[in-house]
């Protein structure tokens, strides 16, 4: 079969990465041509601020070298302009007569600079902020001139005169608003910037209008800009002048071919949410120049969202609608962390929460409507933005977190990075994510060689953030300093996983209203990509089903993880672990006994005790399992599974002279009623018999903590990645409403939760008020969840003794031999 | 020597599952049998940390590690994804329903490849070499 020809005009970040993600997903689909204005093949544009600040090289920020579009049979034309496209004929004609037909054509020329339109405009030295060239107009003219003038102070503008700065030259900045880059920060912040940038030797013209640049020949008419004038005439000396009052899309060819472009705003090629012009579904149109929803895009992230999904629709999968995104802000500029989000100016209607320390240099502010954040602004310290912007985009109520949002996500007790908060002063050899060990070299290393854009791909190449996640907001600072990604963007929902578009909300959902009850017809009724999902996916389905279906959907041993396969955790040579369960963490000189015996014939090599009060076998073989489960003869532990866990007591008031409630058999009845509950993640429970709390109760999912009165019931607490006290959530008198209550609470979790979400996390994401609607002011609802919870548990069976109902496939307990 | 050995029957192996077959010497060899009926088989060492890949989660035609969720594939015993490495294949053949390795594979492929260690003596500790005296009345 012939292959169909596509043309992309514009040799840019946003249209090279369509053309990535086509040639991953279908590389023999299309003959592809390319044409490019600039001499150049694609670079990192976002990097010329760092390469004019002399931290880079040009090589360095090259994306795809030319033997880049050599291995893929792309066809390069550089350094030629596209003029004309027959839209009839289907044929580009570039400026010096190049011809190409074309069956799709992709229009990604991005934007051209704003220039001012006053006198000397055309003056030599006088110049826009955008490509190669500019960037190497600017060190050229740095190194035999004194003064610059850089027109704007906004994003581009400031890392203009920053570089210049960095290069020797005395530069002012001249700005008509009334603070420094006013569409990304409020008068504070903008402020703040000033001063910082101030000491480090900027000069700044705050509210000064440009009236003409003078050139040094004609009576100032031409020759070399000499001075800026502003309309009070007052004049600055200028032998360079940098224009970057702003970009505006480049819609020239579009215009020209017949296109529609929005005239208002910032204008741009009219796209649908294919990426198609709508005026002609042959050509598509990405990138700075496309307006999506009204809106053109200037940062990373989006674009290259608009790429993937361009990509999949160039491939024919008609699948991927791009529908917009949210975007942030922050700065280039070494050693200066700004980052703003939203609607971070307030106004009528908004509350706003302010930290202000002007001396130390930090300045937050959070704004706040209908009891959500709605926008961000921070200078100086910038660690928590992700997470702002995250609140930001899903837009869940804070009332619940609202005494300590200021304080931001790391403040709450992260682990595992050293207390680190500022990626830049970090050294290489200091580590970010200490889960698996990755340095900052190593992933700023990867960034660059690999030519990594995405979390998500720092993630895959270095397991950086990758398994707790608290330090993403690290990661993402070294993306930023190191490729110049951005925190914007990332879809509204996010999917499962690969196989999918769907999120785990929408599979729950359709799941419950479909009454769906194996994971084909899951997969089926959602349209799932692959044929049998993926190990992340699988296990995800399978607790849905069996937690919304209980008695009615069968448990699949094929789509659950190892441990719960074996019902034993594997441990890091493919032995296992045995723990059996200890009711609220005590035994008997008969059950210590049975151990003992059990380690000594079974050559178990390390016996341990828990955190949880129970004791660890380590090192069991597979083979062994079930004979040790056997000689032992204690219930199943359930410590290798996304379940009930421990319910940690102390001794409580049967000995303990400060006891005032009976604390051991709470946690006992507690545990006896509770086992073998499958949940989205693992749970743990404590009981303590006095406020003293010995049991730890206020880091568990549930704590209850006695009191001389009745019992104290504390909720979603966490002593792992992220320490987290647990709230207080309801003082209780007796222990069947401590049974009722705690039971209510983990059948809303096992119904609402996400797979995978501790209830740390669930009760963040929905809110600590959801659920004190749902158990504390619904007594009927309440008691419904405890029902359904029991029902749920209601005979079944402990996998180390009933095999069969517990579908045990006990064939993996023996090797085959050869 | 040219001798198919017969293991199992296909049916012997879960769908989407796998069984383990211990060899005179060498590590496990891990055989998986996808949604389509395929079988294949591989040394049961993941490339990155000799995790037994036999107990890992079988979807398409590939299979996740289950001690650090690499995506291995089923044919070729390689990595996907961002991920480097391969681990041995081993050919298979299935006659009659019955699911055969080859002899001489089973002989000689990857015997010496070591096996990953836990427990005591499996990593330095945290103090090296030193060690504290044990005061009576305890024992060591």
């Amino acid at each position: 079969m012939k292959k169909m020809k596509l043309v992309m005009v514009g040799n840019g970040m946003a249209g090279v990465r369509t053309l990535e993600e086509l040639l991953k997903i279908s590389p023999d689909l299309y003959d592809i041509t390319v044409f490019g204005a600039e001499p150049h093949p694609n670079y990192n544009r976002i990097l010329l601020s760092p390469v004019l600040a002399g931290e880079q090289t040009l090589d360095e920020i090259v994306l795809n070298p030319l033997s880049w579009y050599e291995e893929n049979g792309v066809k390069l034309h550089l350094g030629k302009k596209v003029v004309d496209v027959d839209r009839n004929k289907r044929v580009v004609k570039a400026s010096d007569g190049t011809e190409e037909s074309y069956d799709r054509l992709l229009i990604a020329t991005g934007s051209n600079p704003f220039i001012l339109p006053v006198p000397g405009k055309d003056l030599e030295g006088v110049i826009a902020y955008r490509d190669i060239a500019d960037t190497n107009t600017m060190i050229d003219a740095a190194a035999k001139y004194k003064h610059a003038v850089v027109i704007g102070g906004g994003l581009l503008g400031l890392e203009a005169a920053n570089g210049l700065m960095l290069r020797g030259m005395q530069v002012t900045v001249v700005h008509i608003m009334p603070w420094l880059m006013e569409r990304q920060l409020d008068d504070t912040a903008g402020k703040l910037l000033q001063k910082s940038l101030e000491s480090r030797g900027l000069k700044f013209m705050i509210g000064a209008q440009t009236q003409q640049l003078i050139g040094d020949k004609e009576a100032g008419k031409s020759g070399r800009v000499m001075a800026v004038q502003f309309k009070d005439g007052t004049e600055v000396p200028a032998d360079l002048v940098v224009m970057a009052a702003g970009i505006r899309p480049n819609t020239e060819l579009a215009l020209k071919v017949g296109l529609h472009c929005f005239n208002d705003g910032r204008g741009g090629i009219v796209v649908n949410d294919t990426m198609q012009t709508i005026t002609d579904p042959r050509i598509y149109s990405v990138g700075e120049c496309a307006a999506h929803r009204g809106i053109a895009y200037g940062l990373v992230a989006p674009l290259f969202e608009q790429g993937k999904v361009c990509a999949t629709h160039l491939a024919e999968f008609g699948i991927g609608r791009y529908q917009g995104s949210q975007t942030s802000t922050k700065l280039k500029v070494t050693g200066i962390d700004l980052f703003s989000a939203g609607d971070f100016m307030g106004g009528e209607g908004c509350e706003e929460i302010v930290m202000s320390d002007p001396y130390g240099g930090v300045y937050k502010k959070l704004v706040i409507k209908d009891d959500k954040l709605i926008g961000a602004c921070m200078y100086g310290d910038t660690v928590d933005g992700s997470w702002y912007f995250k609140l930001l985009r899903e837009g869940r109520s804070i009332s619940d977190i609202r005494d300590k949002l200021m304080f931001g996500e790391s403040n709450i007790g992260d682990v595992g990075h050293e207390g680190h908060n500022k990626a830049a002063a970090m050294a290489d050899s200091d580590e970010v994510c200490g889960c698996n060990g990755v340095n900052k070299g190593a992933i700023c290393k990867a960034i660059k060689e690999k030519g990594l854009f995405t979390l998500e791909e720092v993630r895959k190449h270095t397991k950086a953030s990758a398994s707790c996640g608290s330090c993403t907001g690290l990661v993402e600072q070294l993306l930023m300093f190191t490729a110049g990604g951005d925190y914007s963007a990332t879809p509204k929902k996010k999917a499962m996983c690969g196989c999918t578009d769907r999120s785990h909300q929408e599979v729950r959902d359709t799941i419950k209203e479909q009454k769906l009850l194996t994971i084909d017809a899951t997969y089926k009724a959602l349209e799932w990509r692959t044929p049998n999902g993926c190990s992340s996916c699988r296990p995800a389905v399978n607790y849905y089903l069996i937690s919304t279906w209980p008695k009615e959907a069968k448990d699949d041993p094929q789509s659950r993880y190892i441990n719960e396969r074996s019902h034993a955790n594997i441990q890091k040579d493919g032995t296992y672990s045995v723990i059996p369960r200890m009711w609220g963490g005590e035994t008997t000189a008969d059950e210590l006994r049975r151990i003992a015996n059990a380690v000594d014939k079974y050559k178990i090599p390390t016996v341990k005790v828990t955190g949880g009060q129970r004791i660890d076998l380590l090192g069991v073989k597979k083979e062994d399992l079930v004979n040790v489960w056997k000689d032992i003869g204690m219930p199943s532990g359930h410590a290798y599974a996304k379940a009930l866990r421990t319910v940690k007591t102390c001794v409580g008031s049967e000995w303990c002279r400060f006891g005032t409630q009976d604390s051991t058999q709470m946690g006992k009845d507690l545990e006896r009623a509770m086992w073998r509950m499958y949940a989205p993640h693992k749970v743990k429970f404590a009981v303590s018999g006095c406020p003293r709390n010995c049991a730890e109760a206020g880091i568990k999912d549930v704590g209850i903590i006695g009191v001389d009165s009745g019992w104290e019931m504390y909720v979603a607490g966490n002593g792992g990645i992220k320490t987290e006290v647990a709230h207080f959530f309801v003082k209780l008198k007796t222990a069947e409403e401590v049974l009722e209550y705690t039971g209510a609470f983990c059948q809303l979790y096992r119904e609402e939760g996400w797979y995978l979400e501790r209830t740390v996390h669930y009760v963040s994401r929905v809110g600590l008020d959801h659920v004190k609607k749902k158990i504390l002011d619904d007594a009927a609802g309440r008691k419904a969840l405890w029902e359904r919870l029991q029902f749920s548990l209601d005979g079944e069976p402990d996998p180390w003794f009933e095999f069969d109902k517990a579908a045990v496939d006990t064939r993996q307990f023996s090797p085959l031999s050869a | 020597m040219s001798e198919w050995k017969p293991i199992c029957l296909v049916t012997d192996i879960p769908m989407l599952g796998s069984r383990r077959v211990a060899r005179e010497k060498g590590p496990h060899v891990a055989i998986f049998r996808n949604s389509e009926n395929k079988v294949f088989a591989l040394l049961d060492r993941c490339p990155h940390k000799g995790g037994p890949l036999s107990q890992g989660i079988v979807f398409g035609d590939s299979v996740a590690c289950p001690l650090h969720n690499w995506t291995i594939g089923l044919d070729d015993g390689c990595a996907k994804g961002a991920d480097e490495g391969c681990t041995q294949p081993f050919q298979i053949k299935i006659d009659n329903g019955t699911v055969h390795l080859h002899a001489d594979e089973l002989a000689t492929l990857a015997i010496h490849v070591a096996l990953p260690k836990a427990g005591p003596g499996a990593s330095t500790g945290a103090l090296g070499d030193r060690t504290f005296e044990v005061q009576a009345p305890h024992s060591p």
